[in-house]
This record gives structure tokens, C-alpha cells and sequence, in this order.
């Protein structure tokens, strides 16, 4: 994990409504993407528990997707190359990282990752929200920050459900080891 | 792809670019990371999905052409580069990217390797480098470690120096020669666009961690860090820069201006049947 992935750019924090918008959509449907191809692998190694949670959690972050065009009403919304993307880190703040994954992960992993995730983005637009000069962007921000805040509350919530699994969760009988 | 009410073609995305075919790799595999970096790629060039063909040849990173909307052909063990190189050739106005492994790339294809780089026809070559055959349960490749030891076939290592890829593709004469790594996917998307506007034969490496075989890997990101240099067009200069690499610098090493390979092509047949007709006894 990037430790720094959930900050914007140090020293260049002052983004336009367009800028805003554009890192939102960016955000919102690099974790759509992500989760879905996550839980493609979770159903390719049967393992249809997490599997759920990914498509569930890649259709919260498709409402998230529709809530950004929401945002920037008539006016389209910039496309930004993702390496122009501004951020610290090489990963966008809400995404999971793909090595993050265990064929064995249990629900509660998945969940972790998933609050990782809402976290660094909330962090990302507080961050912005502190540092904008223009006002529209400082709500806006903070309107998206408060967004996160509440999928964070939802993600801990469904967490407790699933307490943590025991030590030797990654141990398998029959390991893709040497023959 | 969508399209909009007005009947025109919308913008192409990254998601357009991906088949409905679930990957098998291991969770975890770092060639997620290329096959999301390599349709973010498609996408910001916006390539017709029909004019694009990847070809493969074997092994866990040979599947990716099944995971694109692209033409593809997943061919023979180490023979993707001939079948990318012969396509282009014919098909020139195509965008052809040729993909696959270590092992497929530098052992059974270590040939045709050299040869291409030589050739130099207008095509990316992208090597998803693990250091280990993942797909036969973890035997050592051409790029493994001398001292890995992890294989019942090599209990004390390979014991042999492995294979340097940027070295061997800037001695043969590969045009743009670029290292990339799966912690980076988006620097990965920009890499590849490079690769492919430049002009002949484009070698792009990229350190994808196996975490089956190889569970170590996964502190390359921890290691891989920006190469301290700019690009050179000067290969005395991408020369003495290898001599210094520890291959866990990333970006890109060598834009060289050789012209491409393309033969003109005369007397192109109407339809195949006038190609049996050459054959037929």
C-alpha cells in the first residue's frame, strides 16, 4: 500500500471545479472498475462469499460514479489522462491495490480493504476542502468528504458483522505449491 | 462502447477495451495490474478496439489476449513475436502489440527476441516479467535469481547469471526500450502509449510480482523507484546507463530514430482462395 496515496499533491492542493469533478469521477470509477475485477477473481476461485461483497461494494461506487455526473450538472466534466491525475501515491486514493487480494481472503479482509479505501478518499476531499481558495470548491469537497464519511460509518458497520478470522485463515490443504 | 442519442460514437473507456472473460490468474498477480494499465492505454488513444490485434504465445501473461476486446491470437510457445511481426507486415494500417513472459519472451522465444529487436518492424512488445514459469508451478525462467532456490528442479538456485532484456533489446537494435512496473498501472498506461506512437520495434518490460511462486515480490514496489535520467536517443548513453542498473529502475531508457521495417507489399491477393490456388498439388 502507498502510504501517502490518500493526499493530494503536496504544495499543489488548489484544485478548479473542473479539476475537482474530473479527480472525483476519476476516483469513483477507478474503484467501480476495480471491485468488479476483484470480484471476478473472488468468483473465479470460488470463493463466492467475497465475491458478493466486491459486486456490492462496485455498485455502491456506480451510484457514486452517477452522483459526480450529478454534481457537474449540464457542463461536462474534463477528461484528465490518469497519469495527469493529481495525487501522492501511484494509486488512486479509493481503489484497492490489486496485489492486496488472497484467494482465501475472507469477508471481513474484503471489508478492511473496502474501509481502507473510504477512508483515504475521505481524507483526499477533507484535504481538498481545507486547502481551496475558491468556494465552490471548498463545499463541493466537503460535500464529497462527507459522502465518504458516510460510506466509512456503513463499511464499519457491515464490518462488525464479521469478526476477524483466525490466524491461520491463509492455510491450505492442497497449496498451488511445487510438485 | 456507447454511444450517444444523437447516434454518434461516444468516447471510448478503459472498460470498453475488456472482454467479458474473467481472468484465471491468481489473485493477487500483478497482470491485473497491466491488462487495467494496458486498456487505459487503448483508451487515451482512443484505437478502434477492430484495429488493434494482441498476440501471445504461452504462459499465465499469454492469457491477456482474452481479456481484451481486441483481435488476439493466443499462438505457440515462444512464437508470439514471429506471428506479431508477419502480421504487421501484412497488415500495416493495424495496431500490433505482442505480449507475454519471461519465459515464453527470453527462453523459448529468445530467438525470435534478438531478431525482432534487429528487425525492427512497427510493433510493442510487452514482457510481463515475473522471474519464474508460473503456469507449471514455478520453475526458474531466464530472469530468475541465480541463488532462487524455491524449485525442487533447482534446489540450490539456477546457479547461472540470468538474462539482462533491456541489454540484449538495446544491443540488437529495439527502437524504444522502457521498463515499467505493476505498482504504477497508471504510469504503466503512459509508458505504453509511448511505446506504441513510437515508431518500430517498442520493448516495454514490466515487473509484474508472481505472489504465488514468487511471494517476495510484493516488496517491488517498495523498491522500484523512478530512473534518475531522462530518456536518451543516444545508445553509448542507454549503454552506460545499463551498466548501472540494478532492474529496479523504471521508465524510459532509449527512444532511438531508426526507420521501421516494412516491405512494400506488392500483389496482395483479392481473396484466400487465390492462396490455396498456390498451394494446391
Amino acid at each position: 500500500m502507498s502510504a501517502d496515496r490518500s493526499k493530494p499533491p503536496a504544495g499543489g492542493a488548489d484544485y478548479t471545479v473542473d479539476e475537482l469533478l474530473a479527480h472525483s469521477l476519476a476516483i469513483e470509477a477507478e474503484a467501480e472498475e476495480r471491485y468488479t475485477m476483484l470480484a471476478e477473481q473472488m468468483e473465479v476461485h470460488n470463493n463466492d462469499e467475497v465475491a458478493k461483497l466486491f459486486r456490492r461494494l462496485a455498485e455502491i461506487e456506480g451510484k457514486h460514479v452517477a452522483k459526480v455526473q450529478a454534481l457537474s450538472g449540464d457542463t461536462p466534466i474534463p477528461h484528465i489522462a490518469p497519469w495527469d491525475l493529481r495525487w501522492q501515491g501511484q494509486s488512486s486514493p479509493e481503489a484497492p491495490e490489486f496485489d492486496d487480494l488472497h484467494y482465501l481472503m475472507t469477508p471481513h479482509h474484503a471489508l478492511e480493504l473496502a474501509l481502507q479505501g473510504e477512508c483515504y478518499a475521505a481524507e483526499f476531499f477533507a484535504d481538498i476542502a481545507a486547502s481551496a481558495s475558491d468556494a465552490t470548491v471548498r463545499q463541493m469537497a466537503e460535500e464529497l468528504a462527507q459522502e465518504e464519511r458516510e460510506h466509512v460509518a456503513l463499511v464499519e458497520k457491515w464490518l462488525a458483522r464479521y469478526p476477524k478470522p483466525d490466524r491461520n485463515w491463509a492455510d491450505d490443504q492442497d497449496p498451488p505449491g511445487q510438485e | 462502447m456507447s454511444v450517444d442519442t444523437e447516434g454518434t460514437t461516444a468516447a471510448l473507456a478503459a472498460r470498453d477495451y475488456k472482454s467479458s472473460v474473467k481472468p484465471v490468474w491468481c489473485p493477487g498477480c500483478g497482470d491485473f495490474s497491466v491488462l487495467s494499465a494496458l486498456t487505459k492505454a487503448l483508451a487515451e488513444m482512443q484505437l478502434p478496439p477492430e484495429q488493434v490485434a494482441v498476440i501471445s504465445g504461452i504462459g499465465c501473461s499469454s492469457r491477456i489476449p482474452a481479456y481484451l476486446n481486441t483481435y488476439g491470437f493466443h499462438g505457440v510457445h515462444g512464437r508470439a513475436l514471429p506471428l506479431g511481426v508477419g502480421l504487421k507486415v501484412a497488415r500495416p494500417e493495424l495496431t500490433v502489440l505482442v505480449s507475454g513472459g519471461d519465459g515464453d519472451g527470453f527462453s523459448i522465444g529468445g530467438n525470435h527476441f534478438l531478431h525482432a529487436c534487429r528487425r525492427n518492424v512497427d510493433i510493442t512488445y510487452i514482457v510481463m516479467d515475473n522471474q519464474v514459469y508460473g503456469m507449471t508451478k514455478g520453475q526458474a525462467s531466464p530472469t530468475t535469481a541465480p541463488d532462487w532456490s524455491l524449485s525442487k528442479l533447482t534446489p540450490e538456485g539456477p546457479g547461472i547469471n540470468p538474462f539482462y532484456p533491456l541489454v540484449i533489446a538495446l544491443a540488437s537494435g529495439a527502437n524504444f526500450i522502457a521498463r515499467a512496473s505493476t505498482s504504477d498501472p497508471n504510469g504503466t498506461a503512459r509508458m505504453l502509449v509511448e511505446a506504441i506512437r513510437h515508431p518500430g520495434f517498442s520493448f516495454v518490460q514490466i515487473l509484474s510480482p508472481c505472489v504465488t511462486f514468487q511471494p517476495e515480490q510484493r516488496d517491488w514496489k517498495k523498491l522500484v523507484r523512478p530512473a534518475p535520467v531522462a530518456a536518451t536517443s543516444d545508445p553509448a548513453k542507454a549503454a552506460r546507463r545499463l551498466m548501472t542498473d540494478d532492474n529496479l529502475f523504471v521508465g524510459i531508457l532509449y527512444q532511438g530514430s531508426r526507420e521501421p521495417f516494412q516491405p512494400r507489399l506488392e500483389n496482395r491477393l483479392e481473396h484466400p482462395t487465390e492462396l490455396e490456388e498456390q498451394f494446391a498439388v
